[in-house]
C-alpha cells in the first residue's frame, strides 16, 4: 500500500470511502509524521486527540453509510482561526494560554465536513510577515534546502509559513491559510505546493484573528488544485456573523473543474516585469503562458498602471487597519496582562501591549496610528483609499480583454531565515507580485510551476474576475496537467 | 516629512505601546524609512476619484430583532467571556483602581 502520508485530499476521501484504509490508519500516521518533525517547528499545538476522535466518527460513518464530503480527512489549522478548548495565539505571546469558548466560523465548516485537526499550525505574529520569523514561538523551517551542498535553513515563507511547511514535509495533506497581502500565495510558492485567496467574502471572517479587516481573507492551502477546490468548497459560505460575507451559494468547484482553456483569454499585465529580476522568475512567467497557450487560450498583453503603487498603498492600509484592530488587546478582557507594581490602567495598557507584541507588529501599530493621526489622515490614509480604487479600477479595466491574469507569485525563490530581517522594506518588497489582488478583493491562488537551479520551487499565479474562483483554479490546472511538478523536499528532520 | 523622536514617543504613547528610548532611536529610522517609502503616493493623480470602502460591491444587512437570534454571538454567555480573562472579579473584568 502506498505510504498513507503521501496521499492528497481526493485519494484519502476516496481511499477511505471504498475501504482501502480507515480513517484511523490516516490520522495515526499523520499524527506520527507531526511527532517526528519538531525540527520544522510548524506547530505551536499538536492536537492529536482530535484527529483520531474524528477519524474514529469518520469509520463509523463509512460503516452506517453516513459519510460527509471530507470524512477520514485530518487536516493542520492556521493558529489565527479560534478553535474551541484548543489555544489559539496568532503566534503572540500577547494571546499565549487564550482558549476560545467558541470555534471560527471556517474551522465549524471544516470539522462539521467531517476533518480532523492534527494541530494549530505556526504563523507570522498576527499574520504579519513574509517569512514566519516573526512568531513569538520560533521560526517555522522550509523542508527545502538549496542544492549547493550548504545547509542553510530557508524561510518558508508567511505569513501561513507552518502550514505551507507542514503540507511540503507530508505533515498534513491540507491546511488551512489566511492571506492579507499574500499569506496564502507567497508561502505555497516558497514551498512547491498550491494555495488558493478566493474573493473578498467567500469565507467567513468570525473567529479569525483580525489584522487588516478589508483585506483578511481565508482560503486553502494543499498539494493540488484540485484539493484545493475540495477544500474551498468546504471553507467557503455565507455567515450572516460577518457583515462582509458575501451571501452567495458556494459553487461545485471539484466538479466542473476542467483544464481546457479554448476560448479563454489570459492577460498578461506588463508592468509585473520588473527591471533586475531574477531571470529565473521571468522564464518561468514565459513558460507558463506557453502553457496555457497549449491548454487552448489566447494570451493577450494587458496594463495595469498603478502596479508600483500598490505596495505604499498596502503598507499605508493594512498598518492602519491593524492599529485599529490590535488596539482590542489591552490586558483587560483577555490575552496578556502586565500590570506593573503601583501602576495605573494606562500604564497597565501600555506595558502589556509592550510586552506582548513583537516588534513587527509594533512597527505596524506605530505606522498604522501615525497615518490615522490628526492632521496626516488625510495626506496618507484617504490618499491611500483613493490609490486603492485606481488599482482595482485596472482590474476592471483589463479583465474587459482578458478572463484570467498570469504572473509569477514572488519575484524570489525562498530566501535564508535572518536574509531579510535586518531591512523591513526588503521585506514587504516581496509581496509585490500579491498585493495587488488583496487590494481588488479578487480571487488569486499560486501553483506550483519549476526548480530553479538551486532547486527550489516557483509559482505561478492566477488572479481572476472577482467570483471567478472556477476560472483561477481551472487555469491552476492546465499550468499543473503540464508543469508536472512533482519535486519534494528529501528528508533531513 | 520626516518625523523625530519626539513624534516616535508620541505615537507610541497614542497607540499604548511602552517604549524605552533605545527602541525609540531604532523607530525612527525603520518608521522614517518606510513612511518616506509610502510618500511616493502623493505622486498619483487622484483628481475625482472616490476613496475605496468596500471592496467588492455588498449591502448591509439587517438581521431580524430577535433576541440571541444566533446562540454563538446571543447573551447569558457571562462565564465564557470572563473564562480568558487576566483578572475577573465578581463577574466582571477586574482593572487596577481608575477613581481616587
Amino acid at each position: 500500500m502506498t505510504e498513507l502520508t503521501n496521499l492528497k485530499v481526493a485519494e484519502i476521501r476516496d481511499g477511505h470511502r471504498a475501504g482501502d484504509f480507515s480513517a484511523v490508519e490516516v490520522a495515526e500516521a499523520f499524527n506520527a509524521n507531526v511527532a517526528g518533525a519538531k525540527a520544522l517547528n510548524a506547530f505551536i499545538v499538536e492536537t492529536p486527540e482530535h484527529a483520531i476522535a474524528a477519524a474514529k466518527t469518520a469509520d463509523a460513518d463509512r460503516a452506517a453509510g453516513t459519510l460527509k464530503p471530507l470524512s477520514g480527512v485530518p487536516i493542520g489549522m492556521k493558529d489565527l482561526f479560534a478553535t474551541n478548548g484548543v489555544q489559539t495565539t496568532a503566534a503572540s505571546h500577547m494571546l499565549e494560554g487564550f482558549v476560545p469558548r467558541y470555534e471560527s466560523t471556517v474551522s465549524a465548516k471544516l470539522w462539521d465536513a467531517g476533518c480532523g485537526m492534527l494541530g494549530k499550525l505556526n504563523l507570522d505574529q498576527f499574520a504579519m510577515g513574509s517569512s514566519n520569523e516573526t512568531s513569538y514561538f520560533g521560526n517555522v523551517i522550509s523542508p527545502w534546502k538549496r542544492n549547493d551542498g550548504g545547509n542553510a535553513a530557508l524561510a518558508p515563507g508567511g505569513s501561513s509559513g507552518g502550514s505551507s511547511s507542514a503540507i511540503a514535509a507530508r505533515l498534513c495533506p491540507a491546511a488551512t491559510g489566511t492571506d492579507t497581502g499574500g499569506s496564502i500565495r507567497q508561502p505555497a510558492a516558497f514551498v512547491g505546493i498550491s494555495g488558493i485567496k478566493p474573493t473578498y467574502g467567500r469565507c467567513s471572517r468570525w473567529g479569525i484573528v483580525a489584522f487588516a479587516s478589508s483585506l483578511d481573507q481565508a482560503g486553502p492551502m494543499a498539494r493540488d488544485v484540485k484539493d484545493c477546490a475540495i477544500m474551498l468548497e468546504n471553507m467557503a459560505g455565507f455567515d450572516p456573523k460577518d457583515a462582509t460575507s458575501l451571501n452567495m451559494a458556494v459553487p461545485n468547484w471539484e466538479a466542473a473543474l476542467s483544464s481546457d482553456l479554448k476560448g479563454k483569454k489570459v492577460g498578461i499585465p506588463r508592468e509585473y516585469r520588473l527591471e533586475g529580476i531574477d531571470p529565473e522568475i521571468d522564464a518561468m512567467w514565459d513558460a507558463g503562458i506557453a502553457m496555457l497557450k497549449d491548454a487552448g487560450a489566447e494570451v493577450v498583453e494587458i496594463s495595469l498602471p498603478h502596479t508600483k503603487y500598490a505596495l505604499p498603498t498596502y503598507y499605508i492600509i493594512a498598518p492602519a487597519e491593524a492599529s485599529s484592530n490590535l488596539a482590542r488587546y489591552d490586558g483587560v478582557r483577555y490575552g496578556l496582562r502586565d500590570l506593573p507594581q503601583g501602576a495605573g490602567l494606562q500604564d497597565m495598557y501600555a506595558a502589556t501591549r509592550a510586552d506582548g507584541f513583537g516588534p513587527e507588529v509594533k512597527r505596524r501599530i506605530m505606522i498604522g496610528t501615525y497615518v490615522l493621526s490628526a492632521g496626516f489622515y488625510d495626506a496618507y490614509y484617504t490618499q491611500a483609499q483613493k490609490v486603492r480604487t485606481l488599482i482595482a479600477r485596472d482590474f476592471e479595466q483589463a479583465f474587459a480583454s482578458c478572463d484570467v491574469i498570469l504572473a509569477p507569485t514572488a519575484p524570489s525563490a525562498a530566501f535564508g531565515l535572518g536574509e531579510k530581517t535586518a531591512d523591513p522594506l526588503s521585506m514587504y518588497l516581496n509581496d509585490v507580485f500579491a498585493v495587488p489582488a488583496s487590494l481588488a478583493g479578487l480571487p488569486a491562488m499560486s501553483v506550483p510551476a519549476a526548480l530553479n537551479r538551486e532547486g527550489l520551487p516557483l509559482g505561478l499565479q492566477i488572479i481572476g474576475k472577482a467570483f471567478d474562483e472556477q476560472g483561477v483554479l481551472n487555469a491552476g490546472l492546465a499550468i499543473e496537467e503540464r508543469a508536472g511538478f512533482n519535486a519534494r523536499a528529501d528528508k533531513w528532520w | 516629512m520626516s518625523i523625530d523622536q519626539a513624534t516616535v514617543r508620541k505615537i507610541a504613547s497614542l497607540a499604548r505601546i511602552a517604549i524605552s528610548d533605545a527602541e525609540a532611536a531604532a523607530m525612527e529610522g525603520e518608521l522614517n524609512g518606510i513612511l518616506g517609502w509610502v510618500e511616493q503616493l502623493g505622486e498619483v493623480d487622484v483628481t475625482g476619484v472616490e476613496p475605496m470602502t468596500a471592496v467588492i460591491p455588498n449591502t448591509l444587512r439587517l438581521r431580524d430583532d430577535v433576541v440571541d437570534a444566533d446562540p454563538l454571538t446571543g447573551g447569558n454567555r457571562r462565564d465564557d467571556i470572563l473564562a480568558n480573562a487576566p483578572a475577573p472579579q465578581h463577574g466582571f473584568f477586574g482593572v487596577p483602581k481608575v477613581i481616587e
